[in-house]
């Protein structure tokens, strides 16, 4: 498999977990791409965190004015009965619990939950955008990656990259397997 | 009080070293105008406070790009490289917050309290030098507020009372900094008279305006 074919084979395996009608937030990347193999028989709504609920690809007739933007800036749509609003009520939903769940990449992954996706200290920091908030908040924290990394372990006994939050994750879903978290 | 002015004289409100809150998530809702003005006047030694800094030259990224920027507070950088260089090479003081306690922090500062508490960061790096406090069993990050001298936003519609409208996912940080700093300037793309704007229907109240301009009006 090429990095493509594992990525949609992540991507159509983790859209199975989605429950009927439950409200998602998808991070940036792999995750976004779980939208498209949603189960048929199921109704799923989607947050974004920069403001809104009721989230959507664009259509191929529609035209991008650029008001309305996805988690990664990119133009997307809003569906019937969705709703704008400000980031203080939009991470409201996310702390309050309102979210079901959340999928979302990682860098690193162990035994405890414990997840690594925001830094590697003096290469890359891209910062933890609203990840340590859905990480907090959501009711279910799914984690859809490659299961290593140039061929570095990615699901370890102990994180050894800071952490984006503890005791957080559920479930790990690879090209290799889906793991389950637990004590 | 008459808040409809002109970038030529908003301007006169923005000073070197000040701390200065940018709404907009990407970019998306950041004003492009006042942007412009704030790198076109040489305005620089900024604290930046905002949700990202966008693309290289794109909104807020424009400020990166040009080292005006001594001091950022954002919630996330990856999408932009200049910040991530400047940052590592030690030219820019970067202090990274998860977005949701970002907005709270602003919100605090606007709305007169001391912080919020937040169990967003516990057992990361981001509770190093943070007091704990226990509410109930649950032990929470004491966040404090975030002031600013000028808030920069963005807005759809104002009338001329300052009360504003937003469109699409553009209101995002720009109703919480709107109330968040000493002087709030905002870019419309239109404004209406007093009367005309349904009460009911007014996302930010206009007590937190000072001041608004026209985007493509005031150019001169």
């Amino acid at each position: 498999m090429n990095k493509d074919e594992m990525h949609t084979l992540i991507a159509k395996r983790v859209a199975y977990e989605l429950e009927d009608q439950s409200l998602v937030n998808l991070g940036i990347g792999l995750p976004t791409k779980a939208a498209s193999y949603i189960p048929r028989d199921i109704k799923v709504t989607f947050q974004s965190e920069n403001g809104f609920v009721g989230l959507r690809g664009l259509k191929d007739d529609e035209t991008n004015d650029g008001t309305i933007v996805n988690a990664g800036g990119q133009p997307v749509g809003i569906e019937k009965g969705g709703a704008f609003f400000d980031s203080a009520t939009s991470f409201g939903i996310i702390r309050g619990g309102y979210v079901d769940c959340t999928i979302l990449g990682a860098l690193q992954v162990d035994k405890n939950g414990n997840i690594a996706n925001y830094m590697i200290p003096g290469k890359m920091v891209p910062g933890m955008g609203g990840a340590m908030d859905l990480l907090e908040g959501a009711k279910k924290v799914i984690v859809a990656m490659q299961h290593t990394a140039k061929g570095n372990p990615k699901i370890l006994n102990e994180c050894n990259l800071p952490l984006t939050a503890s005791q957080a994750v559920d479930l790990i879903v690879t090209e290799m397997g889906v793991i389950e978290v637990s004590d | 009080m008459n808040k409809i002015t002109t970038i030529k004289e908003v301007i006169k409100h923005i000073k070197n070293e000040d701390t200065i809150m940018i709404g907009g998530f990407m970019g998306n809702g950041a004003p492009p105008t006042l942007i412009d003005a704030v790198i076109e006047k040489g305005i620089k030694d900024i604290t930046l406070i905002s949700s990202d800094t966008a693309t290289i030259d794109y909104k807020t990224g424009k400020l990166i790009r040009d080292k005006r920027v001594k001091k950022l507070y954002a919630s996330h950088i990856g999408l932009n490289k200049e910040t991530g260089r400047q940052m590592t090479d030690g030219e820019l003081d970067v202090e990274l917050v998860p977005q949701g306690t970002l907005v709270e922090r602003i919100r605090a500062a606007g709305f007169g309290l001391g912080g919020i508490l937040t169990t967003t960061g516990v057992g990361t790096r981001v509770e190093q030098d943070k007091q704990k406090l226990t509410v109930e069993g649950v032990e929470y990050l004491l966040e404090t507020p975030l002031h600013a001298d000028v808030a920069l936003i963005n807005a759809k519609r104002a009338d001329k009372s300052g009360n504003l409208q937003y469109q699409g996912s553009m209101v995002n940080f720009n109703a919480m900094m709107a109330a968040a700093a000493k002087t709030t300037i905002v870019e419309v793309d239109e404004i209406v008279e007093n009367g005309e704007m349904d009460p009911n229907l007014v996302v930010t109240p206009g007590v937190f305006v000072d001041h608004i301009v026209k985007r493509g009006e005031n150019d001169e």
